[in-house]
């Protein structure tokens, strides 16, 4: 994964709420078995119906609750692959917020008031370390969770930290732990 | 101290702060592959293939096509490919295409017993919530964190905050759990559970069937929840003896099972309480969810919405829709009836679907069909003979799998296309570009499809 740390440059406004993942990437584009080649069908009804316009600038500001629906990490990967580097919103939907870090794509939450002062400024500067996004005329900070905020700026491999700890895991394992659920392979 | 639940399973699985052990991982053939690969290209092993289960369904066609070479879709045959592939690379077991099991991931993980309380269950598929109805602990999650499940059997998760929704009194005549689910939506919205952990307790969800209970748990993803949960009670146990997958020695489970619904005195960070008697069935009008009403409402004027945030997007929704604020909902008009989907084709659903018909045939102007959830339930509805009562209505009889619910899969809508579906996503272009989407319990499908609109079912012979 990249690392993360200061994210600048114009933004790009889609001006909705609830914006969804099966807008963000339509179904029909779930059907690659890789993780490249989401990019081009970003919003591809609401682009092709001419609803939208979107350029590839580092920044997107957007509506509350994004990215709810679908689970679809293919989501992350369209917006990113666009050329989209944050998103700014009010809200995100819990799965959407995970999976965008877990791929170097950084959500912001602000709230409305500072979004559309951003809208209004047109750019902006995200500096992850200290955790505030400034733009012409004024400065807000967001929250981040600390160990999130750790693996983006490193860019560090989550599954890779979690083996380090492979004998944690083998003791919870070889305990009463290791114990519950089936035996799918028994089945 | 009192513990919630939630609390209880929480602190079982915890390995250290913030490390949660998974007891099973479900896997499906969209939001795997990259995963798989990604195992691949770092030379890591997938660690407890004994834990993880894998099935195809979001790709399937549904009209009776036996094998996945058979999928005309060239790229819909290579993830099914794919998933077989991996499975046996990996040593996963494998329901796809043809198997007696197969079917879609929620509705066979409970149907073979592999849901159980107490567990932690993952899949890459965000109505995983569906399996919290056993007093599990079960979330969606994306395909690099199934990857991270997969190589280490772990998740790395900040503890979600609690919610408990009471439901007092009982549901009435005709209203169902697909009902009670969407007002509870209607009234919170679609982010009003966002962060939370979600128990939902009360006499009405005590009267509900297991199957009952995880269409409500399914759709808690649609309120922003990270997890539904229901305490498991004779109901559950019931419900899971005999199945294949459960505990050899299942009393002695059941013992332990009994200790896990939440303490008297146990706090929550929030709590709401719905009057149920007052709960009745419900129609979306719009293209979320949340934009929900009683079917005897009239569409709703945006005009009179209090933010502009949310006259806007009604205003959106109606134009998308194709409808005027102010007509009665009973005077719309699907041409399409969907009973399928994680939420609502499991085999009381058909059931109900069924048992409404009586004699009665679908109106000519509607196309309707029934999509069992899995493999088992369709064999299970044909021997019940609820295939002929579907099929001599005039309804369409298909086989298992996701179906018209997202449309990955030749079962879609066309352009302008208005239906009324026992699913749980009404997002624009869902079913198919342009397709409307109503969204109702399985009855109110079958009546709309019989009678060509919409109709209270609580007055309908
Ligand atoms: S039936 Fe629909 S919601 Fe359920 S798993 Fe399949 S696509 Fe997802």
């Amino acid at each position: 994964m990249e690392s993360i740390s200061t994210i600048e440059g114009e933004v790009a406004v889609l001006d909705r709420s609830d914006v969804d993942t099966d807008q963000i990437i339509p179904k029909q584009f779930l059907k690659r078995v890789e993780r490249t080649g989401y990019g081009e069908f970003l919003f591809y009804d609401w682009v092709r119906d001419g609803e939208i316009e979107l350029e590839p600038h580092p920044i997107l500001v957007s509506g509350r609750n994004f990215g709810s629906g679908s689970s679809r990490e293919h989501a992350v990967w369209a917006l990113h692959q666009f050329g989209f580097q944050a998103v700014i919103a009010p809200s995100f939907s819990d799965i959407f917020y995970s999976n965008s870090t877990k791929n170097g794509f950084l959500p912001v939450v602000l709230d409305d008031e500072d979004c559309q002062k951003i809208v209004e400024a047109g750019q902006a500067k995200i500096d992850l370390e200290s955790q505030t996004v400034s733009w012409d005329g004024g400065e807000a900070s967001f929250e981040i969770d600390s160990e999130i905020k750790r693996r983006l700026l490193g860019g560090l491999d989550d599954i890779a930290l979690t083996l380090q700890s492979e004998d944690e895991i083998e003791a919870f394992e070889a305990g009463p732990g290791g114990t519950y659920g089936p035996v799918t392979t028994s089945l | 101290m009192p513990k919630t639940m939630f609390e209880k399973i929480w602190e079982a699985h915890e390995v250290r702060e913030n490390l949660l052990y998974i007891d099973l991982h479900l896997v499906h053939e969209v939001t795997s592959p990259q995963a798989f690969e990604g195992l691949r290209m770092t030379g890591r092993k997938l660690r407890r293939p004994d834990k993880t289960v894998a099935t195809a369904d979001h790709n399937v066609p549904t009209d009776g096509t036996p094998a996945a070479a058979m999928i005309k879709d060239a790229l819909s045959r290579k993830q099914v490919e794919t998933l077989e592939q991996n499975a046996a690379d990996f040593g996963v077991p494998v329901y796809s295409l043809g198997s007696e099991t197969q079917g879609i991931v929620h509705v066979i993980g409970p149907e073979l017993g592999l849901t159980q309380p107490g567990m932690t269950i993952v899949c890459g598929d965000s109505h995983t919530s569906t399996h919290g109805a056993f007093g599990a602990l079960a979330f969606g999650i994306g395909t690099s964190e199934v990857e991270h499940v997969m190589a280490t059997q772990t998740l790395v998760q900040n503890k979600p905050k609690t919610m408990r929704i009471n439901y007092h009194g009982k549901l009435g005549e005709g209203v169902t759990s697909k009902d009670l689910i969407l007002a509870t939506i209607g009234k919170l919205s679609t982010s009003g559970m966002t962060g939370y952990v979600v128990e939902y307790a009360g006499e009405a969800i005590e009267n509900l069937t297991m199957e009952q209970r995880m269409t409500v748990c399914n759709m808690t993803i649609e309120g922003g929840g990270k997890a539904g949960m229901i305490a498991p009670d004779e109901t559950t146990f019931e419900y899971m003896r005999g199945k294949p997958g459960v505990p050899e020695d299942f009393e002695a489970a059941v013992g332990r099972w009994k200790k896990l619904p939440t303490d008297e005195g146990a706090t929550f960070d929030s709590e709401i309480n719905i009057d149920a008697t007052r709960i009745s069935p419900m129609v979306t009008w719009g293209t979320t969810p949340g934009m929900v009403i009683q079917v005897t409402d009239t569409v709703p004027d945006p005009e009179k919405m209090d933010s502009p945030a949310d006259k806007e997007a009604a205003e959106r929704a109606l134009q998308y829709m194709g409808l005027e604020a102010g007509t009665p909902m009973e005077e719309i008009r699907p041409e399409r009836v969907f009973i399928g989907s994680c939420t609502n084709s499991r085999i009381s659903d058909l059931r109900e679907a069924a048992g409404a018909i009586k004699g009665r045939k679908v109106a000519d102007s509607v196309r309707a069909m029934v999509v069992p959830g899995s493999a088992l339930v369709k064999a299970q509805a044909e021997d019940e003979g609820l295939d002929e009562i579907f099929r001599e209505a005039g309804f369409e009889w298909r086989g298992a799998g996701c179906s018209m619910c997202l449309g990955m899969n030749p079962d879609i809508l066309i352009e302008g296309e208005r239906c009324a579906s026992t699913s749980n996503r009404n997002f624009e272009g869902r079913q198919g570009k342009g397709g409307r989407t109503h969204l109702v319990s399985p009855t109110m499908a079958t009546a709309a499809a019989i009678e060509g609109h919409f109709v209270d079912i609580r007055n309908w012979s």
